[in-house]
Parts: C-alpha cells; sequence; structure tokens
C-alpha cells in the first residue's frame, strides 16, 4: 500500500482537468448543488472560525472594553499591554507553564515517534515469534484511553513517591501505541524488502540501514506521529491534574484552567485567562500550518487499513 | 494447488527463520525501548489499579489505625450498588448517542464536500475546519464558557433568552464543545482516505451520468469505511472519557457535579480518599470503553466480509 501517498499527490494534480471534464459531463451537477455546497461550507466556517475570532479580539482589549464594545469587533487595540501583564502576574508564572508544555510535548513526543518508528519498523521488516502477539498487545493499548490510565499511573508513582515531579507527566507521554500501528502499517507498504535487502548485501547493518534508508522512506508517518502524540501530550489535562501539585511544573492546560477555578474570587484575573488561552494555542497551529504536508498523506495510511 | 503453494513457501520459510536469528540484535534493540516503558506505563499500573480494586480498608475501632486487606470482589460490588457511577454512564451514552453521530456525519459530510467537485477553496476550508483541533479540550471549554454566558456572549440577544448553562441544556452544550473541537479532526482522517481512492474509479460512474451524491452513496462512502470505523471507535473512547469540558464547566456552572462524568466521579473518589474504590470505577470504566470499542470494531468489520 505505497498508494495513499502517491495517489493522493497525483489526484491533487490531477484535480483540476478531472473537474473541467465533469463540469461538462456530469448531468446533474447544477449551479443549485454547487450552491448548497458552497453554503454548507460557508455556515460551517463560521460555526468553527467565530470563537476562535472572538477569543482574538477579546484578547486586544482592556478590562472596560471587554465588557463595554462589540464582542466581534475592536475597541482600542491592547493585545502588547495584556501580554505584558500577563507576563508581570506572578514572575511571569504563565511563561513557565508554556516553557513546561513546550517542553512535556516536544521532547515527549520526539522520543515517542523514536520509539514507536523503531517498534513498528520491526513489527513490520522482522519475522519473528511472539510478533503478533507483541502487536496485538500493543494494538489492545490503543484501546485504552489515556485518561483511564491516569489514576493507575498515580497509584504506581505514589508507591515509588515520584509524584509531583516532572517525571511523573513526561514519561508516560513516551509511550505511543497509536504510533506504532501506524508505523507498522507505514512501514510494510513504504519500505520495500528489496531496499533492506539492497543495503544488507552492501554490509550496512540492520541499525544503519533503519537510521539511514528506512526512516527516510517512514517521514511522513513520523511527521504524524509526532504531531499527534504532541497534540496528545499538550491538551492533556487529567494526569498532570492527578499528578501535579507544584505550579511550578503545570503544563499551560492544568494552568488556565486553575486560573479560570479562580475568576469567581478574583475577577481581574479573567483578562489573563483570555489571552493566556489564546497565546496557548498558537504553537499548535504553528506547527501544524507548517507540517500539513506531511501529515495529512501520514494519517490517510492509518486510517486504510 | 497445493503442491504449488507448498514449494515455494517452504523455503522462504527457511530463510526467514534464518533470517530470525541473523537479525535478533536487531530486533532486540528496535523493540526493548519502547517495550519497557510500555511495561512500566501501560502493563504495570493496569495490573497496579485491578490489584488495588481488590484490596479494601480495615480499621481498629473507629479511630484505629488503618490497615488495607484483601477485600475479593468487595469494591466491584460497591461499584454496582453505585447509583451515581451508573447515571453518569448514562448520561455519557445519551451525550455519545446523540453527539458521536452528529460529529461523525458532519465531519463525514464536510470530507465528501471537499472531496466532490462542487467546492471551490478547498485550501482554505480544510484549514478553517481543523483550525479548532489545535485547540485543547481545556481551553475550547472555558472559550466556550465565555461564550454562552449570559452577559459576556457576543450573542447576548440568544443566551439571555437560553440559558446554556442551565441544568437541562448543559450537557448538550458540553457536546457542542467536543463537536466543534473534533469535527475536523474526523473530517481529516475521511478526507484522507477519499483521497486515497483511485479517481479510475468513479470515472464509469461518471460516464452512466451518476451525479455526485450518488457516486459519494454508492462508491466513497463504502470505500471510506474503515476510516469511519476507526474515527468511532476514538469517539467512543473520547466519549466514555470525558473529562476536561465538564471539569472546566463546574467553574461556570453549579449544574454540573462532581460525579457528572464517570470520570469526574472517579476523580472525586480518589481525592476522597477512596484509592481502592477509584481503582475498581476506574477498572469498571477500561473494560466497559474496551468492550464497546472492539464491539464496534467486530460489528463493522463483519460488514465488510
Amino acid at each position: 500500500m505505497g498508494a495513499p501517498t502517491t495517489s493522493a499527490a497525483k489526484r491533487t494534480s490531477a484535480a483540476k482537468p478531472a473537474s473541467a471534464t465533469k463540469r461538462v459531463r456530469g448531468p446533474r451537477e447544477s449551479l443549485f448543488s454547487r450552491a448548497g455546497a458552497m453554503l454548507v461550507m460557508a455556515i460551517c466556517t463560521f460555526y468553527f472560525l467565530v470563537p476562535i475570532w472572538w477569543l482574538f479580539v477579546a484578547a486586544t482589549k482592556d478590562r472596560s472594553d471587554f465588557t463595554s464594545s462589540a464582542p466581534l469587533w475592536f475597541a482600542d487595540f491592547n493585545l502588547i499591554e495584556n501580554i505584558a501583564a500577563l507576563a508581570n502576574y506572578r514572575d511571569g508564572l504563565f511563561f513557565q507553564w508554556m516553557l513546561n508544555s513546550v517542553l512535556y510535548a516536544g521532547a515527549g513526543a520526539a522520543i515517542a515517534t523514536l520509539f514507536a518508528t523503531m517498534t513498528g519498523y520491526a513489527l513490520a521488516k522482522y519475522a519473528f515469534r511472539g510478533r503478533e502477539t507483541i502487536f496485538n498487545i500493543i494494538l489492545g493499548g490503543v484501546l485504552v484511553p489515556a485518561t483511564a490510565l491516569a489514576l493507575p499511573l498515580f497509584l504506581v508513582f505514589s508507591q515509588v513517591g515520584a509524584t509531583n515531579t516532572f517525571w511523573s507527566v513526561f514519561l508516560p507521554s513516551l509511550v505511543s501505541p497509536f504510533g506504532v500501528y501506524l508505523a507498522r502499517i507505514y512501514a510494510s507498504s513504504s519500505v520495500p524488502d528489496e531496499l533492506v535487502e539492497a543495503a544488507r548485501i552492501d554490509g550496512s547493518g540492520e541499525v544503519r540501514t533503519f537510521f539511514t534508508v528506512s526512516t527516510r522512506l517512514m517521514m511522513p508517518a513520523m511527521v504524524t506521529i509526532f504531531l499527534f502524540q504532541f497534540v496528545t501530550i499538550w491538551n492533556n489535562f487529567f494526569l498532570p491534574l492527578i499528578m501535579l501539585r507544584d505550579e511550578e511544573l503545570f503544563p499551560v492546560t492544568l494552568g488556565l484552567y486553575i486560573w479560570n477555578s479562580q475568576v469567581s474570587q478574583i475577577p481581574e484575573i479573567r483578562a489573563l485567562v483570555i489571552i493566556g488561552a489564546l497565546l496557548s494555542i498558537i504553537p499548535l497551529i504553528i506547527a501544524f500550518l507548517g507540517l500539513q504536508r506531511f501529515w495529512r498523506s501520514g494519517l490517510g495510511t492509518g486510517a486504510i487499513k | 494447488m497445493t503442491t504449488t503453494v507448498a514449494r515455494p513457501t517452504a523455503p522462504t520459510k527457511k530463510v526467514k527463520k534464518r533470517a530470525v536469528t541473523k537479525n535478533r540484535g536487531a530486533v532486540i534493540f528496535f523493540i526493548t525501548p519502547f517495550a519497557v516503558l510500555f511495561s512500566l506505563f501501560y502493563i504495570i499500573p493496569i495490573i497496579a489499579a485491578i490489584y488495588q480494586s481488590l484490596l479494601t480498608v480495615e480499621r481498629e475501632g473507629t479511630f484505629g489505625k488503618p490497615t488495607e486487606v484483601f477485600g475479593g470482589l468487595v469494591q466491584y460490588a460497591r461499584v454496582f450498588q453505585d447509583d451515581a457511577f451508573w447515571q453518569s454512564i448514562l448520561r455519557v451514552a445519551g451525550f455519545g448517542v446523540v453527539q458521536v453521530p452528529i460529529m461523525l456525519g458532519v465531519a463525514l459530510l464536510l470530507a465528501l464536500l471537499l472531496d466532490s467537485p462542487l467546492v471551490k477553496g478547498k485550501r482554505f476550508f480544510r484549514l478553517a475546519f481543523f483550525a479548532p483541533y489545535a485547540v485543547p479540550g481545556v481551553i475550547a471549554a472555558v472559550m466556550w464558557g465565555f461564550l454562552y454566558s449570559p452577559n459576556l456572549s457576543p450573542f447576548t440577544a440568544i443566551t439571555s433568552e437560553i440559558n446554556f448553562l442551565g441544568a437541562d441544556l448543559v450537557l448538550w452544550s458540553i457536546a457542542n464543545v467536543v463537536t466543534w473541537v473534533f469535527i475536523g479532526y474526523n473530517m481529516i482522517i475521511i478526507y484522507s482516505a477519499l483521497l486515497a481512492i483511485p479517481s479510475e474509479l468513479y470515472e464509469a460512474a461518471r460516464l452512466d451520468g451518476a451525479s455526485q451524491a450518488r457516486i459519494a452513496w454508492s462508491i466513497k462512502i463504502p470505500l471510506v469505511a474503515p476510516a469511519i470505523t476507526l474515527t468511532s471507535i476514538f469517539s467512543i473512547i473520547g466519549t466514555l472519557q470525558l473529562l476536561a469540558e465538564p471539569q472546566v464547566f463546574k467553574s461556570f456552572t453549579s449544574a454540573v457535579t462532581s460525579t457528572y462524568t464517570p470520570n469526574l466521579l472517579i476523580y472525586s473518589t480518589a481525592s476522597v480518599p477512596n484509592v481502592n474504590l477509584a481503582a475498581a470505577f476506574a477498572v469498571v470504566l477500561a473494560l466497559l470503553t474496551f468492550a464497546l470499542s472492539f464491539t464496534v470494531l467486530k460489528l463493522t468489520q463483519r460488514k465488510a466480509d
């Protein structure tokens, strides 16, 4: 199944002439259905983007404008002042949280991707006893949700006295069973046996072949695994919630949650929650935009089998 | 027939077996890091939780020192008698029965529209619909909490008439937040699967004068069934594990209690603390999730045969 990537690419490039012929031939592709389709798209765009637009606009307002001006349009532009206020509040605790999140999610997803790719590759390219058993156990792991594991993990970490540490949130995030599943499917379709064999004949060791040849072919899958593990860790809430007590260790989601629950006691914190919420989604949007070429083709592979 | 098949397979098996012994070191190298972490942070916690759930706390007298003793299935008996737990399960089940089909239905519709020649500006729409996925569940819930609130919302005309945070509607307000975040994600999975279908498959249908709707219904949807299965399973898991959104809504409205969803109940039970009962809840919930996902997988696989 090397098909997904190539055929996807082929079809996007072929899309224009194909739709041109369709316009001539397709008997029922009327203006009416075209307009209907565009209307659905417009309504959905509105639904998906208005909340984010509102957040952006709200983050640019000072406290009096927030309640007195039109919610969906700008008043005085105070974005920079608001960010400065956020940076000053409690010695920039918010930016410590952002840094923590980047560290948990960035380093965690990078290591998780490497380990998942290695395992998926081994499961795809080598025949060995117990291979299917191992794969089925890992597949079972895909069906066990992260939140169901949070409490058991807490029990284990408290047994060894390691709760409320960086490691208690970081280490569990290095495991990505879905990544192994994706890597296996992708490796069996996109890394030809002949190529591995050729590398062998050239005298390359198995490990060297993996790192120099196979990882290049598996790059779309690896970017996909990285991104989705990154998002999973970035969005993770339950695990830090039960593991961490020390504010300095919080990821940004937990920090903003705690602030939001304090709004009734400290009303001025509300503006910080809003500007913080806006800043917290920017890294993910950048990651998705920057890497979308890779992960879309990789994701298709996982969905087909 | 048998001899022709048997002859080529026998030698390949021998070759493969030799390859195993030759590459055992590589396989061990590739699999070990993941296997160690998977055991430490998936298998051991699950075993620990099952073990914890079989213990019960006994005190010598009312103020005596508590000791954990083996209690058999005492905790599970409590789980099955706990009305709040089953109510929370019923609540998320009702939530899932409504939310998952709506979300996946819209995701499928949008993916089909993106894949059809009816729509212009696909790149923009794809990004617009996917953008909410970059918003972590906690942050999305905070944002929508503001949007729902009667005095801060941009839509005060609506929110002053309808109480989205009241006991009647809050579950569906939460459903809307989850739908908002995940439609784009599911759409992309289905869309990637659509892109992987070779376009020659449509040509015959088009020559026969089939409309885009007919092609979608008779060709595209059956072919992306595996992708829909995958998204259904993830959605079921997500629904039963609902936590971050209701947890945030607790600070906006008193209609969300600490036993509102199974995971909230587990969290509040664990922080009482009654770790043994919480572990039993967690085990039952994980088994339910597992059973449901597995059922979906089997049902759809049989359909495909």
